[in-house]
């Protein structure tokens, strides 16, 4: 019931053996020792897990390692280039977006994957994209702030 | 907690698809996965063999035949929300769409997996009702159409037999100048609604109704249409609907109770809800769509 996978995890290829119940998320980390994909709920209510697949965001807790075959993954890992944190990361940092940081992971990873929907996109559209994911920590405002942020300075670098 | 073991299958073709539900016995389709993987990691299911049917390129495809939609069982929700051919034709289901769970969640979730899984509160099996959607079956034993009023078999479960699958959800689009509404009553954004309800208004040129249909959801085992409340609606001209009537319909239709709503509450919020439905298609009626 196990099988080889191959993927690519924030551009690298990479490859190694996944038992068939076993889901993404826990392939990330204790597979491929990435440990920066958080497991929260592991029933798809807490949004922790997000990771982006094929460019879309998803919830590694709800989808099966073995369905990654072939895939391209994103995860928090892959967002700080050469040791600097992207764009959103500083801006969670500026911000306050974070204080335990446990559901930070899944939060950087959904609204990246908004930000490159929708470069400028509004508090409404932010709030209703992490509408699936929780924060015990910060109340949301931070986060939000964090992200308006970085749709600003993409406004203005496009305008 | 974990997922039990169990095989994985990955059909490429329905034929393949076909032969391992005929030939396997405790098996369960994966489609999406946004419920199903869910309730493997709860242990809520235990499958012996879990068939993955991603990989099944004929499941995904969403055209138009004639004067019919056609959307593949596998079509997530994702492109159905974002595809200029549903916006056009189907609006309705765009406006529900904004509501089935969230980003990530539709990134992966299918029409076909929400119709099959069949949860009371879901908003897509309720606009399949709404739109008298027909349900093609597909298996070893050869497909067959089933409309929506027989699709609904029981609590969660759609008019399928084990050796049979959904290939494809065909809905003929209302005409363009369709009035359409929705509305629902959630706790939180993305969550299940606890009541919603859907409305679809056809009118002449004097403002006449000429046809019109009503579907509450989250009030029992399955959508419920209005056919009494619809048939009076026709013939009526729309600029003077009976919403309190409308409402008083809503609200005489069986409603279940749990642990967390009872049964009058969800009574109350169906009369609302079905107001603010057909208020909404109502102020549609006959405009040009942007
Ligand atoms: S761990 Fe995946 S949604 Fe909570
Ligand atoms: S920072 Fe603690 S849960 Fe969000």
């Amino acid at each position: 019931m196990t099988a080889m996978l191959t993927l690519t995890v924030n551009g690298r290829d990479m490859s190694a053996a996944a038992p068939a119940n076993m889901h993404l998320g826990d392939f990330l980390r204790h597979v491929l020792g990435l440990t920066g994909t958080h497991m929260g709920c592991e029933h798809g209510v807490c949004g922790s897990c997000t990771v982006i697949v094929d460019g879309q965001p998803v919830r590694a807790c709800l989808m099966l390692a073995r369905q990654a075959q072939g895939a391209r993954i994103e995860t928090v890992e892959g967002l700080a280039q050469d040791g600097r944190l992207s764009p959103l990361q500083a801006a969670f940092r500026d911000h306050h977006a974070l204080q335990c940081g446990f559901c930070t992971p899944g939060m950087l990873m959904t609204l990246t994957a908004l930000l490159r929907d929708v470069p400028n996109p509004g508090e409404s559209e932010i709030r209703a994209a992490i509408s699936g994911n929780i924060c015990r920590c910060t109340g949301y405002q931070g986060i939000v702030e964090a992200a308006l942020a970085v749709a600003t300075r993409n406004e203005a670098s496009t305008s | 907690m974990k997922a039990a073991p169990f095989h994985f299958h990955q059909p490429a073709t329905l034929a393949e698809l076909a032969g391992l539900l005929t030939s396997l016995s405790n098996a369960r389709i994966l489609a999406g996965g946004q419920s199903l993987v869910a309730m493997l990691n709860l242990r809520l299911v235990t499958p012996d063999h879990l068939v993955d049917i991603n990989k099944i390129a004929d499941l995904a495809t969403l055209r138009q035949t004639g004067g019919t939609i056609e959307i593949g069982a596998m079509v997530r929700q994702h492109t159905l929300l974002h595809a200029p051919l549903i916006a056009q034709h189907l609006p309705v289901l765009v406006e529900a769409l904004g509501h089935v769970g969230h980003m990530q969640t539709r990134s992966r979730g299918t029409i076909g997996g929400s119709c099959c899984h069949l949860d009371p509160s879901a908003e897509l099996p309720a606009m399949c009702a709404l739109l008298d959607a027909a349900f093609t079956v597909n298996g070893a034993r050869g497909r067959r159409i089933v409309p929506a009023s027989d699709w609904f078999a029981g609590l969660m479960q759609a008019a399928l037999a084990e050796d049979e699958f959904l290939e494809s959800i065909s809905i003929t689009p209302w005409s363009g100048k369709h009035g359409y509404g929705f509305a629902e009553y959630a706790r939180r954004h993305g969550d299940y609604a606890i009541v919603g309800a859907g409305a679809l208004l056809e009118a002449d040129g004097e403002g006449t109704i000429k046809r019109a249909a009503l579907v509450l959801f989250g009030c029992d085992t399955a959508p419920q249409r209005l056919p009494q409340a619809e048939a009076a609606l026709v013939g009526t001209r729309a600029a003077n609907i009976d919403f309190a009537g409308l409402a008083a319909a809503a609200r005489a239709q069986e409603m279940m109770s749990d642990a967390q709503v009872t049964a009058a509450y969800r009574a109350r919020l169906a009369g609302i809800m079905m107001h603010r439905a057909v208020k909404a298609a109502q102020g549609r009626l006959n405009k040009e769509r942007p």
